[in-house]
């Protein structure tokens, strides 16, 4: 068991190392941020100054050496646009982005569990045939034309729902939230649903499967001897099994909410990391760019590795394969 | 090719026809499938305007809400964008692009992937795992993170943006060939042809590969949607598709400026295109994988 867990963490190291080699590298190949950051009529003296001030002067791999080594201090250097420290920047700008998903994982349970189950009570019906008709629909969808769509119906057409931005945030319990004030509730549903659409098609299906799984088993014929109201069973004995899968996957999914927020963020000008991405991108902000991939790749590591440690924990076949 | 795997072939087109037709949905968007490819295919010459040839648009009908008639008499059923240019026809070269850079990724993706499956299965031991392990670490990453990681690296164009979609997509090809393979060679015939002295890269390519076509088709098909769904939201986000190339996603994103104000138009139509097209070929890739498993198709 250690051996496994000790062989995954140095794993994953290497995948880090990798990554963080590959994007510093590909990061340096594109556009010089002078260009800029500095007027178009910089005398060469000026130029030579800044890039002094931002070690762009120094041979790469020695920018390399010292990146790696003020980034295990959790140093990525200073933003070219904001002109603070870039890990400042990134972690400024989370708790929005992890405010949009959670909701988008409540939102995607609270939608896809009741539409699952009753797909899943009566397979081959008309009901199962359009859930699950839906469902595809919501797969196939592009998230950002969703989200358009969202805009124009819900905001243009219908006057209901702020389209962008994120609104009032108050103080809850000492978090900063948009749930403390409504106008940041109302700014904060549309985001959420857009983001949420694939998760509740997952949702629908799995919840589909798991019912039509469940149903014939014998606790479920047992539950009925005894009398029980068949909503009783479905909604208690059905749905207490199949929450399992469903809880484990979407906490697998929680790391790929985060990083299709980019698109919903973009979309309804949301300020959480993955507008900054995109905004980092285009503004050539090397510092930001870098940062937040290790910081996502990081997060992803470690979800990655702690599934894998549970599961081999509670599957023993799987420890000796790996 | 031996005749085993000629049988095998010749088999499945029927099964497939068949299957198809026992459902009224996918043979609908098995149909819609396949006007979209034509579309695009002869788009300059079904296009009524050429919508990149400056020459034909005309500034004076730029903003024309659908159905309005420009000023050289044409009607645009579509209306028309920001410099006058036909939606409908812009529509179309769209389609083109889209279409286009998602098969190539599809099938580049799927050429890669079942190589890999295959040296992974029949090779094994060491590079094996090498293989595999990497497979996995592709899959616990999320399409849009791992394209965008190499959108920033080599930066943008139609080369770059098929290169990361065959980057994040030839995990999916090649866990599935290696695993049907990995069963296949198990089998008598395998067995046989090892006995008959065959090198085990012919046994492999020509008696193997033949059937882990079922499975390879179904992936194949979606991951084609995933590709166009995947390059139209990277150029949504300014990391795509150069503007020279305006694929349906960028049309959408140029229409979503104007959208606010109103002139709907200009990105709603593209995207139901979009839409119908990424809609239509899952479906089909969806009953795809309902005639081609033998558990399901009892």
């Amino acid at each position: 068991m250690t051996v496994f867990i000790l062989r995954r963490v140095l794993q994953a190291i290497l995948v880090l190392a990798i990554t963080s080699l590959i994007v510093f590298l590909g990061v340096y190949a594109i556009g010089d941020p002078l260009e800029i950051l500095l007027p178009a009529d910089a005398t060469m003296a000026e130029r030579a100054q800044v890039a002094a001030s931002l070690h762009l002067d120094q041979p790469l791999p020695l920018q390399y050496l010292n990146f790696v080594s003020s980034a295990l201090q959790g140093d990525f250097g200073r933003s070219f646009v904001y002109n603070r420290p870039a890990l400042e920047v990134i972690f400024e700008r989370l708790p929005a982005t992890l405010e949009l998903v959670t909701t988008s994982l409540v939102l995607s349970l609270v939608i896809g569990l009741p539409l699952g189950l009753w797909a899943g009570m009566k397979p081959g019906s008309l009901t199962d045939e359009s859930v699950m008709t839906g469902s595809i629909l919501g797969f196939s969808l592009p998230n950002f034309w969703q989200g358009m769509m969202l805009i124009m119906i819900f905001s243009v057409w219908l006057g209901w729902l702020p389209s962008t931005g994120r609104g009032d945030t108050g103080t809850v319990l000492g978090l900063h939230t948009s749930y403390a004030t409504w106008d940041g509730f109302v700014h904060l549903l549309l985001p959420a649903l857009n983001l949420a659409m694939a998760q509740i098609a997952l949702v629908i299906r799995l919840t589909r499967t798991g019912v039509q799984e469940t149903m014939p088993l014998d606790f479920v014929k047992y539950a009925r001897a005894r009398g029980l109201s068949e909503r009783r069973i479905l909604f208690v004995h059905v749905l207490k099994t199949i929450l399992i899968p469903i809880v484990t996957v979407l906490g697998i999914e929680f790391g790929s909410l985060i990083a299709f927020a980019v698109v919903t963020e973009t979309i309804f000008a949301w300020p959480g990391v993955g507008k900054l991405i995109i905004d980092s991108i285009n503004m050539l902000d090397r510092p930001v760019v870098v940062a937040y991939i290790l910081v996502i790749v990081t997060m992803f590591i470690l979800i990655n590795l702690i599934v894998d440690v549970l599961y081999s924990l509670l599957d023993p076949r799987i420890r000796s394969r790996a | 090719m031996t005749s085993i795997a000629l049988l095998k072939g010749e088999g499945m087109v029927p099964r497939i026809a068949r299957g198809m037709l026992g459902s009224p949905k996918a043979t609908l968007a098995f149909i819609v499938c396949l006007v979209l490819i034509l579309a695009a295919v002869f788009a300059p010459m079904i296009a009524p305007q050429n919508p990149y040839d400056l020459n034909e648009i005309d500034f004076f009908d730029a903003k024309l809400p659908p159905m309005s008639e420009g000023y050289n008499g044409m009607t645009y059923i579509l209306g028309t964008d920001g410099q006058g240019r036909d939606m409908f026809s812009a529509m179309l070269y769209g389609l083109r692009t889209s279409l286009a850079v998602g098969v190539t990724a599809g099938v580049l993706a799927m050429v890669v992937g079942t190589a890999m499956g295959l040296l992974a299965a029949y090779r094994g031991g060491a590079i094996d795992s090498v293989i595999m392990r990497f497979v996995d670490l592709m899959l616990g990453f999320p399409t849009i993170l791992v394209a965008l990681m190499i959108l920033v690296v080599f930066g943008q164009g139609v080369d770059k943006v098929i290169l990361a979609l065959v980057f994040v997509q030839w995990a999916y090809f090649a866990r599935a060939v290696r695993a049907t393979a990995l069963v296949e060679s198990g089998k008598e015939y395998a067995e046989a042809a090892r006995c008959l002295g065959i090198p085990a890269w012919r046994i492999m390519f020509a008696h193997i590969l033949p059937n882990c076509l079922p499975p390879l088709i179904v992936i194949g098909t979606i991951q084609v949607a995933s590709a166009i769904a995947a390059e139209a939201t990277l150029s949504f986000l300014g990391i795509g598709l150069p503007i020279t190339q305006p694929s349906l996603g960028l049309l959408i994103s140029n229409g979503y400026q104007v959208m606010l104000a109103g002139l709907y138009w200009m990105s709603v139509y593209p995207g139901l295109l979009l839409l119908v097209l990424v809609f239509s070929v899952n479906i089909v890739g969806d009953r795809l994988r309902e005639i081609l498993n033998p558990r399901l198709a009892q």
